[in-house]
């Protein structure tokens, strides 16, 4: 068994905690059933102190994207299922980090030049140059 | 082997040169199947020839021709290709393997990944509204693939317009345009020289699901203007870009500045025009240049087949 650190500081730092948050997101959207920090931190499989797990499940149940409920002892995390606006803060957290993910979607509309976007303008008729 | 070896090699050359402007005059859907479907032969075929190419390098070990059986003599006496370029060819055909493996399993993986989001999104209708103010819309491939709309993509079109963004959407949905773009990079990594035809195909599946939109609504400046009012809406919520040199001056003629214009522009454009008609010399052209390369590929598989038959007899 790997020892505990005290002090969530340097892992904290090593990586950015956005990507930490979209990881036990992750976790916690997989598993399907609400889990405690000590099960998110083991499923992470990276060695975090219980204490970074504890903030970053904290801090995104401020954000309003996990519940917490007690069971036994300890509490429980959850992702809140049905708020709206969740599927699309979820899906740009957790896609991202999927190299090909912008090459899966056939969006509307791609990006723009500033060009472009004048040349639109002038199509529509609103002027612009 | 003569030089037609080489032409499923060189081949695909002509293809890059041609995918741009054979996107912008074939009719889409006409224009998506063939650009696809020539980018995978031409990929089969050059690679085919890479393989060729190198299986002449190796029947000239002499172990593996007392293995096969084979007359090294009679096949150092025809001598199939020089030895660096077999060399080189197997080289190169090792390289395409792993790439072309390593983008399948990518994207393989990317579609799964698409799928289980598309699976766990709220509800169960193919088109979801999510609460978000930027604007934006995209088809999450998956079984079923489903439609994603942001409240902001809304709040910027009209009723009209919405109804263009769906039509357009569900086109993508219904002919899993995914799959064309998918098996067009795979080619495009199998040969890179095919990459401009993988980015034509990119396009061409986008005015698929424009010409479908505007059949749908029968309205073709609706679902132009719905494209661009979308656009602009979607480069609006970042920081806006000032206006270029370009702009300024206005000199330049609107036909002229359109050559260099990127996608969502050409895509306005097009159906602001009359939907392009199928024209078939073109697309005669163009099968013929696929059917050459497949044809040389395997003439030279006939050829190296009667070289090593020969070789067997004489053993």
């Amino acid at each position: 068994m790997r020892q505990e650190r005290a002090h969530s500081g340097d892992d904290a730092g090593r990586r950015a905690s956005g990507e930490l948050e979209s990881a036990v997101l992750a976790v916690l959207q997989a598993a399907g059933s609400p889990l405690s920090p000590g099960e998110v931190r083991l499923r992470l499989g990276d060695d975090l102190a219980y204490t970074t797990v504890v903030t970053i499940l904290s801090r995104l149940r401020g954000k309003g994207v996990l519940d917490r409920r007690k069971d036994g002892r300890a509490f429980v995390y959850a992702p809140v299922a049905d708020e709206p606006g969740l599927a699309a803060r979820r899906m740009s957290q957790v896609l991202d980090a999927e190299p090909d993910r912008e090459a899966v979607l056939t969006r509307f509309v791609s990006g723009l030049s500033g060009e472009d976007e004048e040349l639109l303008r002038r199509m529509l008729g609103e002027g612009g140059g | 082997m003569h030089l037609a070896v080489y032409l499923p090699l060189v081949v695909p050359l002509l293809a890059a040169v041609a995918a741009g402007p054979l996107a912008a005059r074939l009719p889409p859907v006409a224009a998506t199947w063939l650009l696809v479907l020539s980018a995978l032969a031409l990929a089969l075929a050059s690679s085919a020839v890479l393989g060729l190419l190198a299986l002449t390098a190796l029947v000239r070990i002499p172990l593996v021709d007392s293995l096969g059986e084979l007359s090294g003599p009679v096949i150092s006496q025809h001598d199939p290709a020089s030895v660096p370029v077999a060399i080189a060819a197997g080289a190169l055909l090792a390289a395409t393997v792993i790439v072309a493996g390593l983008v399948l399993w990518r994207r393989a993986a990317a579609l799964a990944a698409a799928g289980r989001e598309a699976r766990g999104l709220r509800g169960s209708g193919q088109v979801v509204i999510v609460d978000d103010e930027s604007a934006d819309a995209y088809t999450l491939p998956g079984m079923p693939c489903r439609i994603v709309i942001t409240a902001g993509m809304l709040r910027a079109l009209s009723p009209a317009e919405r109804e263009v963004l769906l039509a357009h959407e569900r086109a993508h949905a219904s002919s899993l345009h995914y799959l064309f773009t998918a098996i067009a990079r795979l080619a495009a990594a199998a040969n890179p020289l095919l990459w401009p035809v993988a980015s034509a195909v990119g396009y061409t599946v986008e005015r698929w699901a424009d010409e479908r939109a505007a059949a749908v609504t029968g309205d073709r400046d609706l679902a132009a203007r719905a494209i661009a009012h979308a656009a602009l809406a979607s480069s609006a919520a970042p920081a806006r870009r000032t206006v270029t040199a370009a702009a300024v001056l206005g000199a330049v003629s609107l036909p002229r500045r359109m050559r260099r214009a990127g996608p969502v522009p050409r895509r306005v454009a097009a159906l602001l025009s009359p939907p392009p008609r199928p024209q078939l010399l073109l697309l005669a052209a163009a099968v013929m240049l696929v059917a050459v390369s497949g044809l040389s590929a395997l003439e030279a598989a006939r050829d190296l087949h009667a070289l090593l038959d020969v070789a067997r007899a004489k053993y």
